[in-house]
């Protein structure tokens, strides 16, 4: 403030404003330049054949069916694990537990399990589902994996989604007789859908994006996988591989490309589904 | 000059609400000037124009003129960084900085380019002497004011204020927060302050009005039903409405 | 439903709810368990301080890698705390309601996208670049710190803003009423009182950079050494562990796993510090200085 005799606030202000826009504006050109050069020299390459046919001579040429399919695959298993088992914890939480320390140890583990590198993960995966468990190099291995990944995201969105259920839905229905427990099932579970359901979609985009932690649980096929204990690829692993090994060039391009959509898909339907929740709430 | 402020023909809008209905007031200089009437009518609204806190309002938009000194506080070049320089507030429920007594009291000083230590050791000394509050707190100007209790809370507001020299402090409600005890002290404080700066105080309490202000303007549903001089509006009332409310009939 | 059945049902959320405990207990343990022999038979400070990283040489020294992650990601927080914060204050202050409609998705998007993108993205772009105008492979500390500095943006501004939006109302219209300008508010009044979440916000950003594999092997060199400057390669422990994981046995496999002991550490020391300061910070606001 002693510049203030350098600098007049007025002029001083000016400045602030102006680095503010800038700075905003800066953001929006990172996204824009990015998204934009991938889908600019990706989006070529999609076509219908790149997206259904089977890559040719290692993913050099051909397309990339097998790993959307390993992609849905092991995003599908993470997402069927994680879910019962974060909306449950979510539930108990919000429905059941007080405020003790046991609650407190809780919440500070899935913080901590939100924070914990994918490499480690992937360290971890390896060292119990491949090869503890002898699950081996697999689908059911990465799927499991990414669940637990997704967990905190799905724990953390559905409890906050249960709490703003107004306590007046239990109330009303305690008071008709309904137990803890119907109460939960049949009002305040329905009620929370929509939040919860955002919270598995943003569980799922983790699951999708993620390739360090199944780096060594999946395998590296080139080939769909039938079953659960078949090696997989999903596609940020196969980005990964044919980018470092130079494989294809328009191929990365493309599975980027791809890879993008999907984000940009995944984003629009959450901010979607999330205003129309608030909306709902609000207007009650 | 006897008007320090003159309110012209005022409308005020938020959006498609009319809150303010073609007010005019004049506001006599060095003197104390009551707002009353009941909640929700306009009073607070009203002082945030003198302020153009309203400016903050994404949807506030008003016709009219408020003239201070002659000069209509809304005409584009006036600065309004300087305007509340010349026009203080304080708020109803007290809101000192998260920072320590000295630096609440001279920050309106900083802001506006003081930076010497001795000049500002010297200016806080005087507001908060003047505020009634400095041989409380003489010994701890580096504590934290929010140790500080809500009466003293409010003088300290009071003492930020006139540290930047107004010339009108507006206060909406200031003491409804506080306990009968700050009350009177806040009072004693306006009946101090008065011989030096123009003020408008928002009131819900009658007595108070009758107590501190030599003039009295009466709100309702956003109209000034009666203004004049307090003690005259309060034992004959003009208007039916006036007497109303002041004889516990409504609000 | 029975009440015995009732008791079922809280039970068994229970054990669903400590789920999240039990599976932080099992990495711990397998990573230990895996990890504790290479320090064991190795040595503990030769392993965090050995200079030389050479499996073929039986040497696991990971002190090199230890530096270029924190190097890394102090660098990256040089960038981005910066024009984190001033898109921070620019959102939760100065932006009118259509820029922050439009800046919410854009900041989600850059959230979402697979770090394997912007490693690519920093592979064709980025490294080329840094190749023709500041010499060298391109492959360097500074490239990866650039794109991890994209990366952690969304994590600081977002946390930043609410952190900022929090402040107290009535601390910004006393400030303004006292005749100061909106900057001259920001400055003295609401970034001060925000500083506590700013902090968590940008630890949680330096969790991020540290824990970053793929994009980081993409771009920086994978060289274990100490950098002369930013502009030569250098390996981060995650890059250490995604490289030579698929072929590793015996004393270099539980190598691998002691440098995800060292990981782990690291990012626990962060969240313990960025605990304690939510935790102090509500201590502060009542009653002390700021």
């Amino acid at each position: 403030m002693n510049l203030n005799r350098i600098i007049s606030p007025k002029i001083a202000q000016r400045i602030m404003k102006g680095l503010f826009w800038a700075s905003g504006i800066i953001t929006i050109l990172i996204l824009l330049v990015i998204i934009g050069y991938i889908l600019y020299k990706g989006l070529p390459v999609v076509n219908m054949s790149f997206i259904f046919s089977n890559p040719i001579d290692s993913g050099r040429s051909g397309g990339i069916f097998p790993f959307i399919i390993s992609s849905l695959y092991v995003t599908f298993i993470a997402i069927l694990v994680a879910t019962p088992l974060g909306v449950g914890a979510a539930v108990y939480l919000a429905e059941y537990a007080g405020e003790g320390t046991i609650v407190k140890l809780i919440r500070f583990g899935a913080e901590t399990l939100a924070s914990i590198p994918s490499i480690v993960f992937g360290l971890f995966g390896l060292a119990f589902f491949v090869v503890y468990l002898g699950l081996g190099w697999c689908v059911l291995s990465g799927g499991l994996i990414l669940a637990l990944m997704a967990l905190p995201t799905i724990l953390q969105v559905s409890e906050v989604s249960l709490e703003a259920v107004p306590k007046s839905y239990r109330e009303g229905s305690l008071a008709i007789g309904a137990t803890k427990w119907q109460t939960i099932y049949q009002v305040v579970l329905p009620a929370g859908i929509p939040g919860i359901t955002t919270g598995v979609i943003l569980g799922l985009a983790r699951a999708i994006s993620e390739a360090a932690a199944i780096l060594f649980a999946v395998g590296a096929a080139l080939s769909v996988p039938i079953s659960i204990f078949d090696p997989a690829r999903p596609l940020p692993l196969h980005l990964y591989i044919i980018a470092t090994e130079g494989i294809s060039l328009d191929n990365a391009y493309g599975t980027a490309a791809v890879l993008v959509i999907l984000v940009l898909i995944i984003t629009v339907v959450t901010n979607t589904l999330v205003e129309r929740y608030s909306r709902k709430m609000m207007g009650r | 000059m006897d008007y320090r402020i003159e309110v012209e023909d005022l409308n005020v809008y938020f959006g498609e609400s009319h809150i303010l209905k073609d007010l005019n007031l004049k506001i006599r200089k060095n003197r104390v000037t009551s707002l009353i009437g009941p909640s929700g009518c306009g009073k607070s609204t009203f002082i945030r124009t003198l302020n153009r806190m309203n400016d903050l309002i994404d949807t506030f938009k008003h016709d009219g003129s408020v003239l201070l000194d002659g000069t209509d506080i809304y005409d584009p070049k006036i600065d309004v960084v300087d305007l509340r320089k010349k026009i203080g507030m304080v708020f109803q429920k007290p809101n000192p900085f998260p920072k320590s007594i000295f630096d609440n009291v001279a920050y309106g000083l900083r802001v506006h380019g003081i930076s010497d230590k001795d000049v500002l050791t010297e200016k806080v000394e005087e507001s908060l002497k003047a505020a009634a509050l400095w041989d409380e707190v003489k010994d701890k100007m580096d504590m934290s004011a929010m140790g500080l209790s809500g009466g003293q809370q409010q003088r300290l507001c009071i003492a930020r204020t006139i540290a930047v020299n107004p010339e009108v402090i507006l206060m909406d409600e200031p003491a409804s927060a506080l306990d009968p005890i700050s009350t009177v002290k806040i009072e004693d404080l306006v009946h101090k302050l008065k011989k030096d700066y123009t003020i408008i105080i928002v009131t819900h309490n009658m007595q108070q009005a009758t107590r501190v202000s030599k003039y009295t303007a009466f709100f309702l549903n956003g109209e000034i039903v009666e203004s004049g001089l307090t003690d005259k509006l309060f034992l004959e009332p003009e208007d039916k409405r006036t007497e109303d409310y002041i004889t516990g009939r409504f609000g | 439903m029975t009440k015995y059945e009732e008791f079922l049902v809280e039970k068994g959320l229970f054990i669903t709810a400590i789920l999240s405990i039990i599976v932080i207990l099992l990495i711990i343990g397998f990573i230990f368990r895996e990890g504790f022999p290479a320090m064991e038979s190795y040595g503990f400070l030769n392993f965090i301080f050995g200079m030389t990283w050479s499996p073929s040489d039986d040497q696991y020294g990971v002190f090199t890698m230890i530096v270029a992650s924190i190097g890394i990601t102090l660098l990256s927080l040089l960038f981005a705390v910066p024009l984190s914060l001033l898109c921070a204050i620019f959102l939760a202050e100065i932006a009118p309601k259509t820029m922050r409609r439009i800046m919410k998705p854009v900041i989600e998007t850059l959230a979402g996208i697979p770090s394997v993108v912007y490693g690519f993205f920093g592979l064709i772009i980025l490294v080329p670049f840094m190749r023709v105008h500041f010499g060298g492979t391109g492959f360097s500390m500074l490239s990866a710190s650039l794109i991890l500095t994209v990366m952690i943006l969304p994590t600081i501004i977002s946390i930043s803003e609410d952190a900022i939006k929090s402040v107290p109302y009535e601390y910004k219209e006393a400030s303004l009423a006292l005749g100061a300008t909106h900057w001259q508010t920001i400055k003295n009044v609401l970034f001060p009182a925000a500083i506590p979440g700013i902090i968590t916000a940008v630890i949680l950003g330096m969790g991020r950079a540290v824990g970053e594999t793929l994009a980081v092997i993409m771009v920086a060199g994978n060289v274990a050494q100490i950098p002369n400057s930013i502009f030569d390669p250098v390996r981060a422990l995650t890059s250490n562990i995604a490289l030579e994981m698929g072929y590793a046995t015996g004393l270099h496999y539980n190598a691998l796993f002691a440098t995800g002991i060292v990981l782990f550490i690291m990012i626990i020391i962060l969240l313990v510090i960025a605990n304690y300061i939510h935790y102090k910070k509500k201590v502060v606001i009542g009653g002390g200085y700021l």
